[in-house]
C-alpha cells in the first residue's frame, strides 16, 4: 500500500493531476448534489418553457430542452450516468483484466495458452453488434451497458498485463521470492501487481474515455439509457436534432463530455508518473 | 606538438560539475589510459571530445584537436573530424551496431560517407579491414547481421568500423568490459597491433587493462584529475590515495594469501548434476553435464568459467530454481527435491542467493525494510511487527547500513548499497549456504573490496558456506578455498585455490590465468594464448569440448571425451593432465 500512499503524497505537487483530478471531483459532486437541491426535476416537462436559452441566475441556468425540461438538472443526471459507467466499467475491466492477465502470465505454459486463446476467441466477436442485438432482444437495460463495455475492455487489459507479467516473472526479485517459497498468489500480489501499476493506470485512463464513448455512442444511437433517464450521449443526440434553433442543447452536454474525456486523459499521464517510485525525489 | 589537447575542461549539468578543470594531452600515436570508477566523468570527457554531449550539458574550457578548437564548433565542422579523424568504440557493440544492417554494409557506409572510396574499391577495403581485425572468413561475416556474431566478433567489427577511416585518434570507452577474459586479452592484443599511427585514448575502470597497453595514464575521481604520469611511474609509486585504492582493487594472482583450507564436514554435495533446457524447435541445450561438487562448512568454493560455461545453471539447479534433469543435491545428508517448491521450508531457508545485478534483484516498488523482511515473513511468520523490524535493522547493521536506509526505495541506493541490501535479505533468515552469482561483478573496485570483506567477515563469524560464481579470477584468488573451473557445462578442473593458481593441470585453466589483466606494466604482454571464442553450447565440439582452442590438442582429443581423474590433489578432465607442464 506504500506505493499508493507515496503516489498520493506526490500528487499534490503535480499540476495536471491537481487540476484535472479537481475538476472531475467537482463535476462528480455537482452531479450528485445539484439534482437534489434544484427546484426542477429532470423528468418534469413544462410546455410553457420550451427551448429557453441559458439564463444564469434565473430559473434554468442551462436553459431547457424541446420538452421544457431543465437542462442543468438533466446534464447533471447525464454526468452521473457517464461517470458511473466509466467507473464501473473500468473497475470491472481492471479487476478481471489484471487478475486474468497476471495469472496467465505468471503461471505460463499450457494455462497461459488456454487462457489467452479464450481471450482471442472473445476478441473475434463483434461486440457492438452483439450489444445492439441484446438490446433489441431483451428490454433495454441499464445493466447491459456495463456488461457490454466491461466485457470489451478487460480483454485489452488482460493482454497488456500478461505481456508485462511475462517479463516481470523473469526478474531477479521474483526469483528471490520464489527461492524463499513465497506462495505464487502472494508473489503476484506483492511483486508483480505493484510493478504493473504504471501500465495499468495508463491503460485504465485510456479505457475510461473509451467506455464513456461507447456508452455515448449507444445512447446516441438510441440504444443506451431510456427516457426519461439520460446520459451525456443521449443529451448530445437530443441536442443535435435542434442545434440550429437551440445550439446550447448540443454545446453544453457536448462540451462537458469533451472536458471530462480530456481530464481523464491528462489525469492518466500525470498518474503514471506518480505511481512510478523511481520518479520520486 | 600533441594531437589532442584538453585544457581546463569543465562539464556541468544543472550547475553540477561532472568534469572539473580537466587537462590532458595525447600525442600522435601515443596510447593514454583514462582510469576511474563509475561517475568519475571519464565517459563524459570522451563524449565531449566528440561533441556528443546532450544539449543540457554546459561545456567550458578548450578541446584542441590537431590545432582546431572543438568546443563550440558547429556541427558540420565537427562532422569533418568525428568518425573521420577521431573514431570511437563503445562498451557494448550490440548497442552501437545497427541490428538491421549487415556488418559489412555498416563498415562500408563509413567508407562511402567520408568519400574515402566507393564501389568495388570500398568493398575491397571493408573486407581487408575485417580480415585485419581477425574476423574469420570475412566475406561471410560481412554478410552477417550483428546478432549473428559473438560478442568478441562484434567488438572486432566495431574496431574495424572505427579504424577504416585511418583516424589519428581512437577513443575506446571500456572496450572489453562486456567480454570474457580470454576474449578481452585478444581484443587488447588486437588494439595494440593494429593501431599503427593511430593514437589511443583508452577509458577503463580497470588498471590491469591499462598496465600493458598504455604508455601514460590519468586517474580521475569525481570529475577531477587526481594523478597522471607514465604507466611505469604510477604503478611503481602511486601518489594519490585513490590511485593506491584502485591498485589494491585490481586483480592480482601472485602474492595473495588464500584463506586456509577447511576440514569441516561436508554441508552440501552435488553429485552428477545434469541440467537440460528443452527448446521448442531446437535441440536440447545441455547446460550442465555431470558435475560433482562438495561444499564444506564455512568454506568458499568459487565456480569460474566464461559465458556459456553453465555456472549459473549449476547453482540454479542446486537452489531448485531450474530442475536438474538428473543427479542429486544433498544437504546435511538429506537429498533435496529438484524443485524449490517441493523443498521443505527449512531447506529453502538454509540456501540463499545473491544476484549479479543489485538493483534488478530488488523490487523497485518496495522499501528496503520490506525487501529485507520478506524472507522473515515467510520463514518466521510468528514474529510480531516490532520483532521483525528489530531483526531487519539488525541485519542491515551487519551489512553496514544504518536505520535511515530502511525506508528508502532501491533506486535511491548506489550499486554497492543495493548489493548490501540484497545480502541483508539473504542473511536475514540466517542461512547456512549462500550462493553469490557474480555478486560483485557490477560493482566498482573499491566497493567490491568492501563487499568481499563483508562476506569474509560474516563467514568467519557464522561459519557460512559460500558458493561464489565469478568470471574474475582476481576475486576468486582472494576469497575462495577451492575453485571449480567449468567449460561448456563440463567440469574442467577442481582444486584448492593454491594448487589451481600455482600448478594448473588443464590447458584451459592456464589460459584463463594468463588472460587476467594483472596491474603490472612489467608483466609479459597479454598471454592471449587462447585462440577463438567459446563455441556455442548448442553445438559443443565432439570429444574434449575444449580441443578446438587448445594448444596441446592431439587427435584423440577430438574423438574421446576425457574422464575426470585425480592428479595429486586436483580433479581434472584432460587426457594429458599428468603429462603437461603448464
Amino acid at each position: 500500500m506504500s506505493a499508493v500512499a507515496a503516489a498520493l503524497a506526490r500528487a499534490r505537487g503535480n499540476n495536471a493531476v491537481r487540476l484535472c483530478g479537481g475538476f472531475l471531483v467537482v463535476a462528480a459532486l455537482l452531479a450528485i448534489v445539484l439534482p437534489w437541491i434544484s427546484p426542477n426535476e429532470y423528468q418534469q416537462t413544462d410546455f410553457n418553457r420550451i427551448l429557453r436559452a441559458p439564463e444564469f441566475g434565473g430559473m434554468h441556468w442551462f436553459g431547457t430542452d424541446d420538452l421544457g425540461r431543465d437542462l442543468l438538472v438533466r446534464t447533471m443526471m447525464g454526468v452521473r450516468v457517464t461517470l458511473l459507467v466509466a467507473i464501473v466499467a473500468s473497475f470491472v475491466s481492471l479487476v478481471i483484466g489484471v487478475l486474468y492477465g497476471a495469472i496467465a502470465g505468471y503461471v505460463g505454459g499450457r494455462v497461459d495458452a488456454v487462457m489467452m486463446r479464450f481471450v482471442d476467441t472473445l476478441y473475434a466477436m463483434p461486440f457492438i453488434f452483439f450489444v445492439i442485438l441484446l438490446m433489441v432482444v431483451f428490454e433495454r437495460n441499464f445493466l447491459l451497458i456495463f456488461v457490454a463495455i466491461g466485457a470489451i475492455n478487460w480483454l485489452d487489459m488482460a493482454r497488456i498485463v500478461r505481456g508485462q507479467t511475462l517479463s516481470l516473472r523473469e526478474r531477479e526479485f521474483v526469483e528471490a521470492a520464489r527461492l524463499n517459497g513465497v506462495p505464487p498468489m502472494q508473489i503476484i500480489v506483492r511483486h508483480i501487481a505493484p510493478n504493473l501499476i504504471g501500465v495499468v493506470i495508463v491503460y485504465i485512463t485510456l479505457t475510461i474515455p473509451q467506455a464513456i464513448l461507447v456508452e455515448s455512442f449507444l445512447s446516441f444511437m438510441g440504444l443506451g439509457v431510456q427516457e426519461p433517464q439520460t446520459s451525456l450521449g443521449a443529451l448530445v443526440n437530443d441536442g443535435a436534432k435542434q442545434m440550429e434553433a437551440a445550439p446550447w442543447t448540443l454545446l453544453i452536454p457536448g462540451g462537458l463530455l469533451a472536458l471530462i474525456l480530456m481530464c481523464f486523459n491528462f489525469l492518466g499521464d500525470g498518474l503514471r508518473d506518480l505511481f512510478d517510485a523511481r520518479q520520486s525525489e | 606538438m600533441s594531437l589532442l589537447t584538453v585544457r581546463e575542461l569543465t562539464i556541468r549539468y544543472d550547475g553540477n560539475a561532472v568534469v572539473d578543470e580537466l587537462t590532458l594531452t595525447v600525442g600522435p600515436g601515443e596510447a593514454v589510459g583514462l582510469v576511474g570508477e563509475s561517475g568519475s566523468g571519464k565517459t563524459q570527457t570522451a563524449l565531449s571530445i566528440l561533441g556528443l554531449l546532450p544539449r543540457n550539458a554546459e561545456v567550458r574550457g578548450s578541446i584542441r584537436f590537431d590545432g582546431k578548437e572543438l568546443v563550440g564548433a558547429a556541427e558540420p565542422e565537427l562532422d569533418t573530424v568525428r568518425g573521420r579523424r577521431i573514431a570511437m568504440i563503445f562498451q557494448d557493440p550490440m548497442q552501437a551496431l545497427n541490428p538491421y544492417v549487415r556488418v559489412g554494409e555498416q563498415v562500408r557506409r563509413i567508407v562511402t560517407r567520408h568519400g574515402i572510396a566507393d564501389g568495388a574499391d570500398a568493398n575491397a577495403r571493408v573486407l581487408d579491414m575485417l580480415e585485419r581485425v581477425g574476423l574469420p572468413d570475412p566475406l561471410r561475416q560481412s554478410r552477417s547481421y550483428p546478432h549473428q556474431l559473438s560478442g568478441g566478433m562484434r567488438q572486432r567489427a566495431m574496431i574495424a568500423a572505427a579504424l577504416i577511416t585511418e583516424p589519428q585518434l581512437l577513443i575506446a570507452d571500456e572496450p572489453t568490459t562486456a567480454l570474457d577474459v580470454t576474449v578481452q586479452a585478444q581484443i587488447l592484443e588486437l588494439l595494440a597491433e593494429i593501431r599503427k599511427d593511430t593514437a589511443l585514448l583508452l577509458i577503463t575502470h580497470d588498471l590491469g587493462v591499462v598496465a600493458r597497453s598504455c604508455e601514460r595514464l590519468l586517474v580521475m575521481r569525481q570529475g577531477r584529475l587526481v594523478e597522471y604520469g607514465t604507466t611505469r611511474e604510477v604503478f611503481a609509486r602511486p601518489q594519490h590515495r585513490h590511485t593506491r585504492l584502485l591498485l589494491e582493487a585490481a586483480p592480482r594472482l601472485s602474492g595473495v594469501e588464500p584463506p586456509a583450507q577447511m576440514d569441516t564436514p561436508t554441508r552440501l554435495a552435488i553429485d552428477a548434476a545434469v541440467v537440460r533446457y528443452r527448446q521448442r524447435g531446437h535441440d536440447d541445450l545441455l547446460a550442465v553435464r555431470d558435475v560433482d561438487l562438495e561444499l564444506r562448512g564455512g568454506e568458499t568454493v568459487a565456480i569460474v568459467g566464461e559465458s556459456g560455461s553453465g555456472k549459473s545453471s549449476l547453482v540454479r539447479a542446486i537452489l531448485g530454481l531450474v530442475p536438474a534433469e538428473s543427479g542429486t543435491v544433498t544437504y546435511l545428508g538429506e537429498t533435496l527435491p529438484a524443485e524449490v517448491r517441493r523443498r521443505s521450508a527449512a531447506h529453502r531457508r538454509d540456501l540463499q542467493l545473491v544476484f549479479q545485478d543489485p538493483v534488478g534483484s530488488l523490487n523497485p516498488q518496495m522499501r528496503v525494510a520490506d525487501i529485507v523482511a520478506e524472507p522473515l515473513v515467510v520463514h518466521e511468520p510468528e514474529l510480531g511487527r516490532e520483532d521483525r523490524r528489530a531483526r531487519v535493522l539488525d541485519v542491515l547493521e551487519q551489512v553496514g547500513l544504518d536505520e535511515h536506509f530502511a525506508s528508502r526505495y532501491p533506486h535511491e541506493l548506489s550499486g554497492g548499497q543495493a548489493q548490501r541490501v540484497a545480502i541483508a535479505r539473504a542473511l536475514a533468515v540466517e542461512p547456512r549456504v549462500l550462493v553469490c552469482d557474480e555478486a560483485v561483478a557490477a560493482l566498482d573496485g573499491s566497493v567490491r573490496e568492501q563487499i568481499l570483506d563483508l562476506l569474509r567477515h560474516i563467514q568467519r563469524r557464522s561459519g557460512l558456506s559460500i558458493l561464489f560464481i565469478s568470471h574474475d579470477l582476481g576475486v576468486v584468488r582472494k576469497i575462495s578455498h577451492r575453485v571449480l573451473v567449468m567449460y561448456l557445462g563440463r567440469l574442467v578442473e577442481l582444486a584448492e585455490n593454491e594448487h589451481l593458481f600455482e600448478r594448473p593441470r588443464h590447458p584451459y585453466t592456464r589460459a584463463l590465468i594468463d588472460a587476467v589483466p594483472v596491474p603490472d606494466p612489467a608483466a609479459p604482454r597479454y598471454g592471449a594464448t587462447l585462440k577463438g571464442e567459446v563455441p556455442s553450447i548448442l553445438a559443443p565440439p565432439p570429444g574434449c569440448a575444449f580441443h578446438p582452442r587448445c594448444a596441446f590438442a592431439e587427435e584423440r582429443c577430438s574423438t574421446d571425451e576425457p574422464q575426470q581423474q585425480r592428479v595429486e590433489a586436483t580433479t581434472v578432465a584432460c587426457h594429458f593432465a599428468d603429462k603437461l607442464e603448464l
